[in-house]
């Protein structure tokens, strides 16, 4: 048991203490001085202090054995009376209190700070703090836990850890009721345990945010940080000090929606490698080209009209508040009217954004724009998950749900941490080939979104073939690794997007591509086709099979053909 | 004046003191150690230790575990008079006498030494 509670349940515990020893003390002390009665009948001293103590032992704790060593004068039964009942209400007293402190929700807690620690120290595997285990969190942790890998949360909502204990999870997910941006908390989730690899930090409070990027960066520079930002100003401080990742998701969908009014063919692509594994691929909508309507120029409306600007649309803001819209060509008033909308030139316009922070609203203002112009492109803002039943109903052609895209960002980060590379490198690429590449992933997983992630080939991750290249010196070549382990003929439903030699990009690599111990290397495909990779890289036996065909033999049967052979 | 305080030191004081009333006299001598000042030096000496639960700070850890020093000492004492007087048969013999006293004086020194953390711990609050 935790000493800290130990400690805590004497310290409540000293009134009903020192009242049980007052009473024992009083009653033994008392039988000691009432004289008795012999056998006889005749006047006896009193009992001594051992057989006043041994009586009141047995009387106090109910067990009653009767008069001994002999039977009693009428003053000692007086006085017996008056322990018994002394001694009731001084046991009751005592077990209320005890019943008091469990019930106590300051006690529990400490139980199950204590208990909560005690787990996470045990943990023997890798696993990620997540702060705030909100829509954004939960998305992650499902995530990560159908990836194997374990998950620590801090959440600082009561009702919200109810909720979570009723989600099902392969691995038991470690939840602490605190507020993450107490560095103490963070203490307590693992910030120091050496199977800690990352902290994602994901509350919906941007200073919550920065303070756990903050404290993480100075207790453990050695973890992978990740931050949720909504304001540019918190995104660059976090920068500043060095957080890994910041993933700002107003940022990120208009970078997004502005590349995919330019190159739609890249933007496709990164939807699939992106998108949350095993999900369906979603039916393709190319933003059109041409004048756009911005409705709400909050966070997201600038950061939407900033990236759209630098892809050269012309658009029109229309926002009820005049101050900010300097600079912009706009309209003011709200969307959710059609007078507005029409001074906006709804009815030439491609393409509306719904933006502003309330879903009612950009229901709303999506169906108005609508009536008055039927072609329109629409792309909506979800700000809720619980929301969800409308925005399916409306079957928007883009609907950015900040929850996902977080969610989306972090996994690829942590899943694959060679994704944000090749991301990078295919922005360069020609619309031609960008397109070429997403339609054989798409061909590969069959109407599912492909799993995507990284292998690297050492000691650690891929034993078997890092000892076949490093210790046997072997040769092999990249198709090799994409062979079925049942069926070596066949090749898996999987593709080589990136392979990183030394610092040096190669993008799809080919199939001759010779293996070196070292390499890093990123796959896109299904699920099986990983699980069935894995067995390659782990197992000696099926990169034996896998390389030579033949099944491995144990040493009895091989020493049976050397016999027949022979 | 806090209640809590006058309440705690009074414990510690009369603990020590009591101790100290059973163990003065000659050391064999039964007449000179009465078994009730035992008793009631026993009962002041567990109030006390329970006054000591929880509290955290390195003085009252050394606080807490002189007077479990104490307690065990004082009831060690008990244990030998009960096993003399009604098990062996002895009586309050001589040697008796000297161990049940010899232990409480034990307990005296630990006693002492609560009485000295007491002084201590005031006198740094004045400074």
């Amino acid at each position: 048991m935790n000493t800290s509670v130990f400690f805590l349940a004497l310290r409540r515990m000293r009134a009903p203490l020192i009242v049980l020893v007052v009473i024992y003390a009083v009653s033994t002390c008392g039988l000691t001085l009432i004289p008795g009665i012999d056998a006889q009948g005749k006047p006896a001293p009193p009992m001594s202090f051992f057989h006043a103590f041994y009586f009141v032992s047995y009387t106090a704790s109910t067990i009653g054995f009767g008069e001994l060593p002999n039977a009693f004068s009428e003053a000692q039964r007086m006085w017996v009376t008056v322990c018994i009942f002394l001694s009731v209400i001084g046991w009751s007293y005592s077990i209320i209190s005890l019943l008091a402190l469990v019930q106590d929700k300051g006690f529990q807690q400490v139980l199950l700070n204590g208990r909560f620690a005690r787990r996470v120290r045990q943990l023997g595997e890798p696993f990620y703090i997540i702060c705030g285990c909100g829509e954004t969190g939960l998305l992650i942790a499902r995530a990560l836990d159908r990836d194997g890998i374990r998950v620590v949360a801090i959440e600082q909502n009561e009702m919200r850890i109810q909720e979570l204990e009723l989600e099902e999870f392969a691995a038991d997910l470690l939840v602490l009721c605190a507020d993450a941006a107490q560095p103490q908390q963070l203490l307590l989730a693992g910030l120091q345990h050496r199977s800690c690899r990352g902290v994602l930090a994901v509350t919906d409070d941007d200073s919550a945010n920065l303070a756990v990027a903050i404290a993480s960066r100075l207790i453990n520079p050695r973890l992978t940080i990740i931050a949720r930002v909504a304001s540019p100003a918190v995104e660059a401080n976090m920068m500043s000090f060095g957080t890994h990742y910041v993933v700002n998701h107003f940022e990120k969908f208009a970078d997004y929606l502005a590349q995919a009014i330019h190159s739609p063919n890249w933007y496709r692509l990164v939807d699939l490698l992106t998108g949350l594994p095993g999900q369906e691929i979603p039916e393709r909508h190319d933003p059109p080209v041409g004048e756009w309507v911005i409705c709400g120029y909050g966070r997201f409306g600038q950061a939407v009209v900033r990236n759209l600007v630098r892809q050269g649309v012309s658009l029109t803001v229309i926002d009820p508040e005049p101050e900010v819209l300097a600079g912009v060509p706009h309209v003011v008033g709200h969307g959710t009217e059609a007078e507005p909308l029409r001074r906006a030139g709804i009815d030439k316009a491609v393409g509306i954004v719904a933006g502003g922070n309330n879903d009612t609203n950009n229901l709303s203002i999506a169906m108005t724009a609508k009536e008055i112009n039927r072609d329109l492109f629409v792309v909506l803002r979800q700000n809720r998950v619980a929301n969800q039943v409308l925005f399916d109903a409306y079957d928007a052609d883009f609907t950015m749900v900040p929850s996902r895209i977080i969610a989306r960002e972090c996994l690829a980060l942590i899943v694959s941490p060679l994704l944000p590379r090749f991301l990078r490198l295919i922005r360069a690429w020609p619309e031609g080939r960008a397109a070429a590449l997403g339609k054989q992933i798409e061909a590969l997983c069959g109407n599912r979104m492909p799993l995507v992630w990284s292998v690297r080939l050492n000691a650690a991750d891929s034993p078997a073939v890092h000892r076949f290249l490093m210790i046997e010196q072997g040769e092999m070549q990249l198709d090799l690794v994409c062979r079925d382990p049942a069926k070596r003929d066949e090749l898996l439903p999987l593709l080589p997007l990136l392979l990183l030699r030394e610092g040096a990009d190669h993008e799809l690599p080919g199939w001759e591509c010779m293996l070196q111990p070292g390499d890093q290397l990123l796959f896109a495909g299904t699920r099986e086709a990983r699980t069935a990779q894995n067995l390659t890289l782990d197992n000696r036996n099926v990169l034996d099979y896998v390389l030579t065909g033949k099944d491995a033999e144990g040493w009895v049967w091989r020493w049976l053909c050397r016999m027949s052979a022979s | 004046m806090n209640l809590e305080k006058v309440v705690f030191g009074f414990f510690i004081v009369l603990a020590a003191t009591l101790n100290f009333g059973f163990f003065i006299g000659e050391i064999d001598n039964p007449m000179h150690h009465h078994i009730y000042e035992l008793f009631a030096a026993i009962v002041v000496n567990l109030i006390a230790t329970i006054l000591k639960f929880g509290d955290r700070t390195q003085i009252g850890a050394v606080h807490l575990s002189t007077s479990l020093v104490a307690d065990l000492q004082l009831v060690a004492a008990a244990c030998v008079w009960a096993i003399a007087v009604h098990v062996s048969g002895d009586g309050m013999s001589a040697e008796v006498t000297t161990s049940v006293v010899s232990l409480s004086g034990g307990a005296l020194f630990a006693n002492v030494v609560s009485v000295i953390l007491l002084i201590v711990e005031t006198v740094m609050l004045r400074r």
